[in-house]
């Protein structure tokens, strides 16, 4: 429970902390950029390194670069349905999570598993 | 176009707003952790580029920039989802970033001090990111790649100098 409340603090902090870097920079499509800053692994990697040793960290570090691919495909996809369809953005964001999990876990099974 | 700071974005959050932003960023990173622990390293590592931020920034530029729109006495709900638009684009190119981050991590973490190899990853992220969108930003590049805007591309310049010519808004 201890490591829970810790990695909630921690990821938040850090996930805010790049939240608010976008907020302050302009123009938008350079902001954005701090949308997939790696503030989620920064605080996993941290604390995983520190109880579970670097080789698990390093392990959890490559299944990541299959996951970042992943994001790049949700947010180009994203980006493009908002531009040129103008969908809502709560649902097109949340609706095309689906395709973040489709191409992470096709890209592990095909690739490390 | 050239990078500038302004805090006029800071104004337009409230508490709660950055209060959900926090609670999102920790249930995240609470859940890759148990993610990992359930199911081990390699499911788990998916989870730490998982596109948290993305949906909530984006909403909140949707509903800024919709606001700012109506305050005008405009209807601005085409505008707020273009400028979530041009941001998720923008997160595109830092998820290539990311990617070097994942490599560098996972090449130096075994030979290497944690804080070392965290730091080096992380400017390793911050230069690729913001050196593709260098070369996104040139016009030659956006000509032929007209799906990704620059912020030379006429979207991206309306909505930076607070215009919109093209006004399609429903």
């Amino acid at each position: 429970m201890k490591e829970i409340l810790l990695r909630i603090v921690i990821g938040g902090v850090t996930v805010s902390s790049f939240a608010l870097l976008g907020d302050l920079l302009k123009p938008k499509s350079f902001a954005g950029l701090f949308g997939a800053a790696p503030s989620v692994a920064l605080a996993t990697l941290v604390l995983t390194a520190a109880k579970d040793g670097k080789a698990y960290a390093s392990t959890e570090a490559k299944s990541m670069i299959l996951g970042a691919l992943a994001f790049f495909v949700y947010a180009c996809v994203v980006g493009r349905l908002l531009i040129r369809r103008r969908l809502p953005v709560l649902s097109t964001t949340s609706a095309v999570m689906v395709l973040w999990f489709a191409c992470a876990f096709c890209l592990w099974f095909a690739v490390i598993r | 176009m050239k990078i500038k700071v302004d805090s006029s974005g800071l104004r337009e959050s409230t508490w709660r707003q950055y209060l959900v932003r926090f609670a999102f960023g920790g249930m995240i990173t609470a859940m890759a952790g148990i993610i990992a622990k359930h199911f081990g390293p390699g499911i788990g590592g998916l989870f730490l580029a998982f596109p948290a931020i993305l949906p909530a920034s984006a909403t909140l530029l949707e509903k800024h920039e919709k606001e700012k729109k109506e305050r005008a006495g405009q209807q601005g709900a085409g505008r707020g989802r273009q400028v979530a638009g041009v941001d998720a684009i923008g997160a595109s190119m830092g998820a290539i970033g990311l990617v070097l981050f994942a490599i560098v991590v996972w090449l130096r973490l075994p030979k290497s001090g944690t804080g070392m190899v965290l730091t080096g990853a992380t400017a390793a992220w911050f230069i690729a990111s913001v050196t593709i969108w260098k070369i996104r930003d040139q016009p030659g590049i956006w000509s032929r790649r007209k799906h990704f805007p620059t912020s030379k591309h006429p979207i991206s310049t309306q909505l930076h100098k607070g215009t919109n010519h093209r006004e399609e808004d429903e």
